[in-house]
């Protein structure tokens, strides 16, 4: 692409000194004036910004460099003499083109990529209450599914890139923050490990997803790559500061209705009136009804403000040092939760510096980023709880027992006084009776050096040392009095300490070689590396009642460790700069299987042809850019849970709960464990095709892809043979899986004038999933591997694994409906025609991923106006409303094991059940939902007091609405089972953005 | 300057790569709880710690009490511990116990409906054959190669040798249970079997039933004279009686293990004769004593799974037996603390109307072993769901026979008598009914046990006689499925009680559930495996 730019020099001055520079900064597609650029003289923090109408001056000496640059735009460098008239027209960076996207170790000009590769900016990122980096990009790239766990302050999320490649083994991508591939594992104490970066610092997030840009980090990678980059200091830019500050009003949407006190009381009267008595409590000798809305009593508006404050520019180059750029942030935030007492406060630190020497030949990066997390953790069994409690009791009961035993709190209790133990918890005990914090502190530093040698300048060699570190701390203490703690033997109470330490220890080294063939028309890019990295963890954590009995103290101490070696290498080649040619392999050795099994090998090989430079399509003047991609490529998986040693003969020792008596002696007691001496590498081959596509100077412009996933030698947690191990389940290398899908995006420019932009983005994705093998032997007979636990009931699963389905599709019995379309309690069609319902007539019967899922955003400026939304929709995807199986029973009014009696949800009309269904079809409901995840309004305030200030406030709502069908609280579940979910609050946001 | 600096960076880097290399993905667990085998047989007291994890198999569901680190999988851990699921497949189906809850397939054991893939007979049939494996491994370190290559000698070798029979003890008791349960189409391994290769797998015992107990029974007579004495092992470890103990009662089945071999009473009542004639065991003085925290006092007892409330902790085990027999009423009337050592009940187990029918009355004044809970209960189950249909049962109970309760009301002290001497007298006096033994002293023995619990002595005994005394004797212990079948009276017609076959009224059932089916999730990773006939 040709960068438009002119450049009218107007009579020199016949002297050499200094003099003044000035001109118009415009837009190179419409001409429309850019006020706000930044004007510097290179390699110094000299500068200015241009005015309301693009207009500059600078003061400047002979021969000097002016750098011009603008937040989405290319930066340019002109050579300027004083006295001269210098306009500028900047072409807009947001287009594909001239686009250089991070790619595993190095970056590559987006044009050139043949793997399938999306990035988004800063720009694009999502607004408002934005505690993790994920939630940034949720709904923007398609084939990335970002499902937050739920409601709570800085909740973890889970992420599918092109749906899961594995069942047993990890589902989660790759994480690489500046270089440095993290782990996916959580970390104790903290709801999602990813929050340790502030969003704030975040320039670019990209999204590696198939095979040919994959491949390179090997085994790690079956589950694509998100590739994180950091804001940097810019060469040669002066010092700026950047204040951002929001506050935010937190609501629950939507409850769950359950009955109230004259509802319930009726319903017992009707079902259960020889119980009626166990309704409402005494009170000084007095039977009374309480009208106690529970699910009021635990939720309350919450309140949340973030902090966010950097300062950016550049040292000027002296000597050896050329020039050195450095930014550096503070973060900090606090945010309540919904459900009463949860709160995270986070301080983050950021800081680096990017020192380039010996004219450019060594460019050195170094990164420091320091998170502290404070959190305090709401307890969620009251959100059960609250559906469940008996709405005629009150919160507090003032009868002397429950003021000197239980702190006041009412419990059912037994004749003794003691409480009822399978009686459910006061849910307002369960939340202030129970005090659960954590402390989480991490770091994450790298220092990367790239050296193009002095000799060899087309030769570079780059060593990356990376440090991921975090320690948490936390306790967990519930009152002697909480009743729901109660042990009068030991005293009660609950009072846990764990502690958790992670370290990450990284080395990667590799050379580049690149060679620019004129005579032949060829670009030869080629680069060889090497790749150490070292996990430990331990755990450490103290289980105790409030006087730490030693009979009830249990201290577990569990470090462990692995390692990755690898050697990796890519070659490109680049023919008349339209046939493009990429191949990649990766050696991966895993110290997590045996001598035999742990090398793996991970090849990718992809061609991209520039269509849209072939001579015969000069012609098309509307088409400013058209690529085919076509990609393969082998991925592997080796992250299995925590067990480190699958592969080993070992010994277990019992903790002291486990002990064993002879005589009057107990011993501790040792256990063999089961191993599988062949657990190897799983493997996903991947197959892609895409489109690239530009129309009308990329006003339009998007891709389109197909791809094909398979994975083989599932890592799979199956029955092993009885007798030949020391275990009944044992992870063996066992299935076949496969994922299938196309996906398109489109970006358009509906508007582009002088004080209207307006882009819209949409993104569609459809994906499906099915397991093709699961055993080792062929036997149509075979079910599949029971999953998807569910409340109520012990041990109830309602999915399976079975080949010909999706993973985790729904196994149910398929229910009977009356005349009148109600559903008959225990009455399910007799599939297989034996004249009884039994196991053997549960069906599949669909399943919780989404078939297909869409994103939408848009940005409109008017003048100083923005105006921005974005939103996503899930088409397909079916939950499981365990709410209602465990909670929609009659049953459950009356529990005999107490015997207390318990509330129900009002949907208990809706099928009459007595006892509960669980298995029946009734309760697979259509998950499907259009969600508006945020509207934004923000005005910008320019040239405040000089002409680089400015000020944007803003009002944004977070979750302003969902649109579905389904009847539970949220459809929006990963792993499609609605039980208890913590409500996402609809956030309100006012933010102040002020740079200077 | 400048390229001595940048080669000193990558020379400093290749170095660290290099050294670093190959040798670091060699690494072995950090954590000083999980150690290998070359570590841990280092110190000769490891073969006990062994040991009494093969005890510990009966009695916890794992490594962490009560449950966090389990030995098996795909179920419940505290559904999977071995003794809850030999409690579900003894009592479930039988008149002597219903459940309310509604975990999985529970009621179809009640129903006689369960199928292939049922995960309660899944878990248990996985938790006996794992016991197995666990007894196998112990043999395969404990060879004499094995032992003296470790520099084992002395009194730590015979103190192996005899943890060996006792883990072949152990082996032959999970083989009983195996074969008594599934039959005799299971699969059939020993220490001589490889461990971890992917290729073998085990087939049928190549000589089907007759095999399966001549294996069992030879082990059992092997190892005789191995074990200590009756009477004089550490409480908790197997001795002779405990091996006498599990002949009796394979000779006593032993028509119904393998129908063309014929009876075995003469056997039987052999063995039973050794056990009494040793002396080392006499009937407790008070029946209810033998179910108490302090059941480990009993003279009566042969062999027992322990338990203790601090140390020995399970959701299995007499933990649950305990638990899940108290609901409805039950806390309002008692002060469960005090009477019952517990902090509340689970609400779920109870006795069919048929069972109750079989005492004099429902108060226990005829029979002290009639324990019934009856207030708020009704005699007759409407609702399976609900605790309060049917009566409650107050034989289990963690508190000492002077009424302190345990250390824990979370986990009870109680110990399970497996073995005890009133089932050898039952079991003498079955024989001597069939012409083993002598009918008089039969008798005798049966009028013993009915002293006792203050019940009228019989004149005359028959067979079903000995049936009812055995329900009255020995309920929630453990025995009643295999009675009930050694008597005709499981599946079919020729005993009907409440929902047998998922009817309130009790209806037949099909001979087919005489056993239970092989899961199929080992038929399926075993293609040496049929399932059971007509399953």
């Amino acid at each position: 692409m040709i960068l438009l730019l002119s450049v009218m020099a107007f009579g020199l001055t016949g002297f050499a000194q200094s003099g003044t520079v000035s001109g118009v900064v415009t837009d190179a597609l419409d001409g429309s004036t850019l006020p706000g650029a930044t004007v510097v003289v290179k390699g110094t923090v000299q500068g200015t910004v241009t005015d309301i109408n693009g207009n500059y001056s600078i003061r400047v000496e002979p021969n000097t460099t002016l750098v011009f640059s603008f937040v989405g735009y290319e930066t340019q460098e002109v050579l300027t003499q004083p006295g001269s008239t210098v306009n500028i027209a900047l072409m807009m960076s947001s287009t594909a083109l001239e686009e250089f996207v991070v790619i595993g170790y190095g970056v590559q000009k987006k044009e050139d990529a043949t793997g399938s590769v999306t990035a988004i900016d800063a720009k694009e990122f999502n607004q408002g209450a934005i505690t993790s980096p994920t939630e940034l990009v949720s709904g923007k790239v398609a084939g990335v599914q970002i499902t937050n766990g739920g409601g709570a302050p800085g909740e973890g999320a889970t992420i599918r890139i092109r749906g899961g490649s594995s069942l047993s083994a990890s589902n989660d991508p790759l994480v690489v923050i500046d270089g440095v591939p993290v782990d996916n594992d959580g970390i104790s104490g903290m709801r999602n490990p990813l929050n340790t970066i502030n969003p704030n610092d975040i320039e670019t997030f990209t999204v590696l997803k198939d095979a040919s840009a994959t491949a390179i980090y090997g085994s790690r990678a079956s589950n694509g790559v998100l590739l994180i980059t950091t804001k940097k200091g810019k060469e040669g830019a002066p010092v700026s500061f950047e204040y951002s500050g929001k506050i935010s009003l937190y609501t629950v949407p939507k409850t769950i209705d359950v009955m109230d006190s004259s509802q319930f009381l009726s319903a017992m009267r009707e079902r259960y009136p020889d119980q009626i008595g166990l309704a409402g409590y005494t009170q000084n000798g007095e039977h009374l009804y309480a009208n106690t809305d529970w699910q009021d009593e635990i939720y309350e508006n919450a309140f949340g403000m973030d902090h966010f404050f950097s300062a950016s520019g550049a040292v000027a180059g002296k000597g050896i040092l050329n020039s050195l750029p450095y930014r550096a942030s503070l973060g900090y935030s606090d945010q309540d939760g919904v459900l009463k007492t949860d709160n995270m406060k986070r301080t983050t630190l950021a800081a680096n510096i990017n020192p380039s020497m010996f004219d450019d030949h060594l460019k050195i990066n170094l990164n420091a980023k320091y998170m502290l997390v404070e959190n305090n953790f709401a307890n969620q069994s009251a959100i059960g709880a609250a559906l469940q409690y008996d709405p005629t009791k009150p919160v507090y009961g003032e009868d002397d027992v429950y003021q000197e035993r239980y702190g006041g709190y009412y419990a059912w209790l037994q004749s003794n006084g003691d409480p009822v133990e399978q009686g459910s918890a006061n849910p307002v005990a369960l939340i202030e009776q129970r005090d659960d914090e954590s402390d989480v502190n991490r770091f994450i530093g790298n220092a990367q050096f790239d050296y193009k040698f002095h000799f060899l300048p087309d030769l570079r060699a780059n060593l990356n040392l990376g440090y991921d570190y975090s320690k948490a701390e936390g306790t967990v203490f519930e009152d002697t009095t909480a009743a729901f703690a109660y042990d009068p033997t030991h005293g009660g109470g609950t009072n846990n300490y764990y502690e958790q330490e992670k370290k990450n220890e990284l080395l990667d080294f590799y050379l580049n070689y690149t060679k620019y063939l004129e005579g032949a028309e060829s670009r030869f890019d080629v680069m060889a590396g090497y790749s150490w990295q070292h996990f430990y963890y331990k755990d450490y954590s103290i289980n105790s009642n409030v006087l730490m009995t030693e009979s009830q103290t249990d201290t577990v101490d569990n470090p462990r460790e692995y390692y990755l070696l690898s050697y990796f290498g890519r070659f490109n080649y680049t023919f008349k700069d339209r046939y493009l040619l990429t191949f990649t392999v990766r050696n991966d050795n895993t110290s997590r299987f045996s001598k035999d099994n742990r090398s793996g090998w991970f090849p990718s090989a992809a061609l991209g042809w520039k269509i849209s430079e072939e001579s015969w399509l000069e012609g098309a003047n509307a088409l400013s850019q058209l690529k085919l991609r076509l990609g393969w490529g082998v991925t592997g998986q080796q992250n299995i849970n925590d067990d480190y040693y699958p592969y080993m003969p070992r010994y277990t020792l019992s903790n002291q709960y486990a002990q064993y008596q002879f005589g009057n002696q107990w011993y501790y007691t040792y256990r063999p464990e089961g191993y599988n001496p062949n657990i190897k590498w799983e493997e996903t081959t991947t197959y892609n095709i895409g489109l690239d596509y530009g129309f009308f100077d990329d006003r339009i412009y998007g891709s389109v892809e197909v791809y094909q996933r398979e994975t083989t030698d599932l890592l799979n947690y199956i029955p092993v043979s009885a007798l030949t191990n020391l275990t009944n389940y044992l992870l063996m290398n066992v299935g076949d899986l496969e994922n299938r899908g196309v996906e398109f995006n489109i970006t358009g420019r509906p508007v582009s004038t002088d004080n209207t932009f307006w882009e819209i983005s949409f993104n569609a994705t459809y994906n499906k999933n099915e397991i093709t093998k699961l055993t080792t032997v062929d036997d149509p007979d075979y079910l599949g591997v029971e999953t998807g636990g569910i409340s109520g009931g012990v041990g109830n699963n309602i999915q399976m694994h079975s080949v010909g389905y999706p993973a985790n599709s729904f196994f149910v019995y398929e229910q009977v409906y009356d005349d009148d379309g109600l559903p008959i309690q225990g009455m399910y069609v007799d599939r297989d025609g034996d004249g009884e319902i039994t196991n053997a007539d549960r069906y599949h019967y669909k399943d919780p991923a989404a078939d297909f899922y869409f994103g939408i955003s848009s940005r409109l400026n008017w003048k100083d106006w923005d105006f921005s939304f974005s939103g996503r929709a899930n088409f397909g995807n079916y939950v499981y409303n365990n709410v209602e199986s465990e909670n929609a029973v009659y049953e459950r009014l009356y529990r005999p094991e107490g015997p207390y009696v318990g509330n129900v949800t009002t949907s208990v009309t809706n099928t009459g059940f007595v006892n509960p269904q669980y298995l029946s079809d009734y309760y697979i409901q259509d998950g499907s939902f259009f969600r508006m995840d945020n509207i934004s309004v923000g005005y910008t305030f320019n040239d405040l007091w000089n002409e680089r200030s400015s000020l944007r406030l803003s009002a944004t709502i977070n979750n302003a609405f969902i649109i579905t069908e389904y009847d539970g609280i949220d459809p929006e579940i990963s792993g499609g089972i609605d039980n208890r979910i913590y409500p996402r609050p609809t956030a309100y946001v006012f933010g102040v953005n002020l740079q200077f | 300057m400048k390229k001595f600096l940048s080669i000193i960076t990558i020379l400093a880097g290749l170095t660290i790569a290099f050294s670093s290399c190959e040798k670091d993905l060699d690494t072995v667990p950090l954590d000083e709880d999980v150690v290998t085998p070359e570590t841990l047989f280092e110190d000769p007291a490891a073969y006990q710690q062994f040991l009494a994890k093969l005890y510990a198999g009966l009695a916890v569901s794992g490594q962490e009490g009560p449950a966090g680190n389990g030995d098996i999988s795909g179920i419940d851990e505290g559904f999977g511990q071995y003794l809850r699921g030999l409690w579900y497949m003894q009592e479930l189906p039988t008149d002597e116990a219903i459940i309310a809850w509604n975990d999985q397939t529970i009621k179809d054991l009640h129903w006689h409906t369960w199928g292939t893939t049922d995960v309660f007979i899944q878990a248990f049939y996985y938790r006996v054959f794992y016991q197995i494996s666990l007894c196998n491994e112990f043999l395969r370190e404990t060879t004499d190669e094995k032992l003296s290559g470790r520099g084992v000698t002395g009194e730590m070798l015979d103190n192996v040798k005899e943890y060996r029979a006792e883990a072949r003890f152990l082996r032959a008791l999970s083989y009983w249970h195996a074969l008594d349960h599934f039959g005799e189409y299971i699969p059939f391994g020993t220490e001589e079997d490889p461990l971890g290769d992917p290729d073998f797998f085990p087939a049928p015992h190549p000589d089907g039933a007759a095999g399966l107990f001549g294996f069992i029974e030879s082990e059992l007579k092997d190892v005789e004279s191995l074990l200590a004495d009756a009477g004089t092992n550490e409480y908790g470890r197997a001795d002779k009686a405990a091996a006498w103990m599990l002949l009796a009662k394979i000779y006593l089945n032993a028509h119904v293990y393998v129908p063309d071999a014929g009876t075995k009473y003469t056997e039987c009542v052999e063995y039973c004769d050794k056990i009494i004639s040793s002396g080392a065991y006499t009937l407790a003085e008070n029946y209810s004593h033998l179910f108490l925290a302090d059941n480990d006092m009993q003279q009566e007892v042969i062999f027992a799974v322990n338990f203790d409330g601090n140390r020995t902790q399970t959701y299995g085990g007499t933990n649950f037996i305990i638990h899940a027999a108290v609901g409805g009423e039950m806390p309002n009337v008692y002060d469960l603390g005090a009477d019952f050592g517990i902090a509340g009940g689970w609400g779920g187990l109870r006795a069919t109307p048929e069972f109750v029918d079989l005492f004099p009355d429902e108060t226990g004044t005829a029979d002290l072993r009639g324990m019934f809970f009856t207030e708020g209960q009704t005699k007759e189950i409407e609702n399976v769901g609900d605790f309060t249909n049917g009566y409650a049962i107050t034989k289990w109970r963690n508190v000492t026979s002077a009424g302190v309760p345990g250390v824990s009301t979370d986990y009870p002290d109680t110990d399970f008598p497996m073995f005890r001497l009133a089932d050898v007298y039952l079991m003498y006096a079955e024989a001597s009914l069939n012409g083993a033994g002598d009918a008089g002293t039969g008798l005798n023995y049966v009028n013993m046990i009915r002293e006792r619990a203050g019940a009228d002595d019989l004149s005359s005994i028959d067979m079903d006689v000995i049936l009812e005394e055995r329900g009255r004797e020995l309920y929630w212990e453990c025995h009643r499925r295999t009675d009930l079948r050694r008597h005709g009276k499981y599946t079919g017609d020729a005993y009907i009680w409440s929902w047998k076959g998922n009817t309130q009224v009790g209806r037949s059932t099909n001979a087919k559930f005489e056993l239970f089916p092989i899961p199929d999730a080992d038929v399926n990773s075993n293609p040496n495996l049929d399932q059971n006939p007509n399953y």
